[in-house]
Parts: structure tokens; C-alpha cells; sequence
């Protein structure tokens, strides 16, 4: 579903984010992303729906090749993975049901099966009773389970999520990530970034490390 | 197709709302836009009356053809017969002195002054309506008249009318410049106020982007937003014109009616005011094409 093939990413600033990553994550797994703060985890994601593109090497999604992508290719690609950002990016203007509603507007979805999808995800993450709330009324683990909700309500092949649990207790975190292998259990191929090394051990996933850039881990043999 | 149609029911809805949301600047800008367009189009509408006056007069054109006073009968009669054997004249008619005296005494003031004359001084003349001419040979008809044997002055009565057609053909160039300035200025308007909408919604436009929206699914909702303002704007400047007629008119129509005429100004025929109020519409489009257009380049490459 998701091949790295010995990829570099280098920062216009002169940083190199990612150094000759290469990994392949197959249909239905469930691999977490983990490593220190600043090694990369969040370029890496990035470069999955194409908001960066990789200075060498190349990233294939579901069989197309991401890193030369057309821009005008690039919303499709998007519309079907599902994305959740280390920083949520709740509309904070609208309700909690608008901020679910909003992918699927552009996904070509009628309005009365928009709703009806939108609903399912935010029953999916225990949210439904809060649809009308502004997400600022929300915790911050209520809120991370909007930012899931708006990522599945396309019923995405693919979900990554870019520290989904961040500042969240242990508890809050392991409700979070529970529903991340619920998606997995129904065949959806999972892709989660997290330095909660806690967290992995429990849930038992593939794991990939990162370290200053490098793969130390869980990659490919070269 | 229904998803399509549905997504444009959504830009034209939330280009509502957000109208709405700001009903105090949008009915500014549909006002400015609308006095904007107000002008030119009032412009437009004065000189099409004018050229209705002046298209009726240059239709029939005449040439009073006056004889010298001492003309003799015989030129007279030679006269007569060329004119009426010229296949470009549709009327003569012959004008003898002492009618043209008769009917100028009817008029009133001027018996006592030609009572106190002791003779006619009006020469015989012939009234000629040509035949429909284009007006510059009007001017060398007049003057092949003029060179006839017995003709003292030839008199060219639509000569009026041609400089009034030459009068608004300048009118119609200021109007056309004036009307490219202010829709220029249009333009800017809603360049501006689309370009505020853009910036309060930069969150969302760019939330919309990483979520998969193709920048027509971005654009969609401002193209709405700038068209139905062009749109009330040009309404607006109609119902402008329409009123400012209404009241030029009362002025009009009694002074019209000493003079024992009915003119008044009519509005725009119904194509060129729906053409005023598309127009208004398309510049709203352009302004808001323009906005989106230097914001989506400004965020750069996906
Ligand atoms: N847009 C950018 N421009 C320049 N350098 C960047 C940019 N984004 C990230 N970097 C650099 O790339 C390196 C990797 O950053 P990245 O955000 O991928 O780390 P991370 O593993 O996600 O960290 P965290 O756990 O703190 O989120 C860092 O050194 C960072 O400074
Ligand atoms: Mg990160």
C-alpha cells in the first residue's frame, strides 16, 4: 500500500529531515511511526498525501508514485487517505458536524449521504452527542477523535495519524489508539506516528524507528 | 451530475451566508457598484433619446432652395423642371412669395413688423424633401443647387441634425471611456472585498486543500459571492436609472408640452438592461477570478 524507496528529504533551510528511508507497509497492517522529537516522523507523513515531495528517492501510494505527482492529481490522492495532523486543524468557526462535513463536500457525496457518513464517523469515536459543540467547547482527546472522525468519514483504504495522542493521558491515549485498531480489524491500512514507546509495547503493531533522519528499524532489509 | 449540481447548490448557498454575515459592506459595495454603473448607463440612455430626435429628423432631409429676387419666370420654370425631373428629390413644392409673407404673418408679433414694410422682401422658394441621402451629400447637393441659374441660397434644414449625430457619436466615446474606467473600478471593488473574504477564510481554504479540494471546489464559492453582488449591484443601478428618468421626465414632459410635444426619455429597451445587470454580474466574477487567483498563486505549489 505505502513504499518508501530510499528516500531523502532536505529542508530548502539545509536540514535533512530524512536520510535513505526505505520500508513498505502492506495492505491491512498496522505500523506505528516512533522515534525522538525532531527525527522526522512528521516529514515522513507528510510526504504520503504529497504536501512535501521528497528530494530523492521515491514514495508509491496504493501503486501510484507520489513523489512526481501532477498537482492536479494531488486532491484525489488526498480525498482518499485519511488524515489526521500532529496539529488537528479543527475549523473552529463551525460545529463539530460542519468540520466532519467538510471533506465530504468536495467528495462528490450528496448532502443527505454526507450527513449520514459524517454521523457514522463521529458515532465511531463516541462524538455523536457532541455533533452541534464548537470544537473549542471540546477536550483536547475530544478533539483528537473529531480530526479521526473527519479522517474516516471517507472511508479511507488508508489512515495515518501524526501523533493522534499527543498531550493526552494514558488512558484518553489507549481509547484513541483502540479505535485506530478497530480500523484495522476491518481491513484499513494504519499508519500512526507517536514517541509513546508505552503505547506500542500494548498494542502490539509493527514498529518503525526513526533516528535523525535514518531508518533504524522495522525497515526493510537492504 | 447530481453531486456536481448539489456542489454548486453548496458555493451558492454559503455565498449567501456569507453575504448575509456581512449584510452592512455587502449592501455598500452592491450601492457603489450600483451608482457606479448608474452613470454610464444614464449616459447611455440620454444619447439614445437624442439620436431618436436627431435619427428623425436626418431621415427626411431638406433643402429650402430660396431664388434670387430678381429671378425671371423663365428661370423660374427651368428651375422647377430640373428639380422635378431629379431622381433624387421625393417632393418640390413651390413657395411663392406672397405665401411665404401670408404665413408669416400668422405668426405672432411679427404682422406689425412687416406692416410696417412697404414691400415683400421674401424671395419665391422651392421646398424640397430628398429622398433618404447620406448627410455629407446633402452639403454638395446644396451646393450644385446653389450654382443654378436664379438660385440665391440653398438651405440645408438638417444640417442641425447631422452635427447633433456628430455631437453624440463624441458622447458615446466619453460614455464608452467612462464606462471602461468604472468597470475597471468595479473590478477593483470586488477584487477588494473578495480579497477580505478570501483572507477571513485562509484557515478554511487551507484545511480544504489538505483534505483534498481541488482549488475549484476553493474558487466555487467566491466566483458566487462575487457575481450575485455585481449581480444586486447592477439591479441596484437600474432601479437608479429608472428612478432619476421618473423625475427628469416631470420636468421634461411639461416643458415638452408648451412646445406642443410629447417627447420624454424612455429607459433601456429590456435586452440592454438584462445586458447592464449580466454585465455588472460578469465583473463581479472577474474581481473575485482576479482574488482567488493572486491568493491560491500566493500560497504556492501543492
Ligand atoms: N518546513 C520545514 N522547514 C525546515 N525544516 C523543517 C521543516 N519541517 C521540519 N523541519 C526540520 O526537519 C526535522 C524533522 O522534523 P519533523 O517535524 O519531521 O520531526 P518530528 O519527528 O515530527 O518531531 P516531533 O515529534 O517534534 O513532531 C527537524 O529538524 C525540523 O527542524
Ligand atoms: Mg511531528
Amino acid at each position: 500500500m505505502i513504499k518508501f524507496s530510499n528516500v531523502s528529504k532536505r529542508y530548502p533551510g539545509g536540514q535533512e529531515a530524512l536520510r535513505n528511508v526505505s520500508f513498505a507497509i502492506g495492505a491491512g497492517e498496522l505500523v506505528f511511526l516512533t522515534g525522538r522529537s525532531g527525527a522526522g516522523k512528521s516529514t515522513l507523513f507528510k510526504l504520503i498525501p504529497a504536501i512535501e515531495r521528497p528530494t530523492s528517492g521515491s514514495v508509491v501510494v496504493n501503486g501510484q508514485n507520489v513523489s512526481a505527482i501532477k498537482p492536479a492529481a494531488v486532491p484525489i490522492l488526498r480525498r482518499n487517505l485519511g488524515l489526521v495532523f500532529q496539529d488537528q486543524k479543527l475549523l473552529y468557526d463551525r460545529s463539530v458536524i460542519d468540520n466532519v462535513l467538510l471533506p465530504l463536500a468536495f467528495s462528490g457525496f450528496a448532502p443527505k449521504e454526507a450527513a449520514r457518513r459524517a454521523r457514522a464517523a463521529l458515532d465511531k469515536v463516541g462524538l455523536l452527542s457532541r455533533e452541534k459543540a464548537n470544537p473549542i467547547q471540546l477536550s483536547g482527546g475530544e478533539q483528537q477523535r473529531v480530526a479521526i472522525a473527519r479522517a474516516v468519514a471517507n472511508r479511507p483504504a488508508i489512515l495515518i495519524a501524526d501523533e493522534p495522542t499527543a498531550n493526552l493521558d494514558a488512558d484518553s491515549a489507549a481509547a484513541i489508539i483502540a479505535i485506530f485498531v478497530s480500523f484495522q480489524q476491518v481491513g484499513v491500512t494504519v499508519l500512526i506516528a507517536t514517541h509513546d514507546m508505552a503505547l506500542i509495547e500494548r498494542s502490539g503493531g509493527r514498529v518503525l524507528r526513526l533516528e535523525a533522519g535514518e531508518l533504524v528499524a522495522g525497515g526493510d532489509p537492504q | 451530475m447530481n453531486a456536481w449540481f448539489s456542489q454548486h447548490v453548496q458555493a451558492f448557498k454559503g455565498a449567501l451566508r456569507k453575504l448575509a454575515a456581512q449584510r452592512a459592506s455587502s449592501l455598500l459595495n452592491v450601492l457603489v457598484i450600483g451608482i457606479a454603473l448608474a452613470l454610464p448607463a444614464g449616459g447611455y440612455v440620454i444619447l439614445g433619446n437624442l439620436q431618436g430626435i436627431a435619427a428623425r429628423f436626418s431621415l427626411e432631409p431638406q433643402l429650402s432652395v430660396f431664388l434670387e429676387p430678381g429671378a425671371r419666370p423663365a428661370d423660374r420654370d427651368g428651375l422647377e423642371k430640373r428639380l422635378r425631373n431629379d431622381p433624387r428629390m421625393a417632393a418640390v413644392r413651390f413657395v411663392p412669395r406672397d405665401e411665404a409673407l401670408a404665413e408669416l404673418r400668422k405668426t405672432e408679433g411679427i404682422a406689425e413688423v412687416i406692416a410696417a414694410l412697404n414691400q415683400n422682401p421674401l424671395p419665391d422658394a422651392f421646398v424640397i424633401r430628398l429622398k433618404d441621402i447620406p448627410p455629407d451629400q446633402l452639403e454638395a447637393l446644396a451646393a450644385e443647387l446653389g450654382r443654378l441659374p436664379g438660385v440665391g441660397h440653398v438651405q440645408a434644414d438638417s444640417a442641425w441634425a447631422r452635427r447633433l449625430s456628430a455631437l453624440i457619436g463624441v458622447g458615446r466615446l466619453g460614455i464608452a471611456l467612462l464606462a471602461a474606467l468604472l468597470a475597471a473600478g468595479l473590478v477593483a471593488v470586488t477584487f477588494n472585498t473578495i480579497r477580505l473574504q478570501v483572507l477571513t477564510q485562509r484557515e478554511e481554504i487551507e484545511v480544504a486543500r489538505l483534505l483534498g479540494a481541488t482549488d475549484g471546489f476553493i474558487r466555487r464559492p467566491f466566483y458566487y459571492l462575487g457575481a450575485i453582488q455585481g449581480l444586486a449591484g447592477g439591479m441596484v443601478g437600474l432601479a437608479v436609472l429608472a428612478g432619476s428618468l421618473a423625475l427628469l421626465n416631470q420636468g421634461i414632459r411639461t416643458l415638452a408640452e408648451t412646445y406642443g410635444s410629447s417627447f420624454h426619455l424612455t429607459f433601456l429597451a429590456p435586452g440592454d438592461a438584462l445586458a447592464v445587470a449580466l454585465f455588472a454580474s460578469l465583473l463581479g466574477w472577474l474581481g473575485a477570478y482576479l482574488s482567488v487567483s493572486v491568493y491560491l498563486r500566493g500560497m504556492g505549489p501543492r
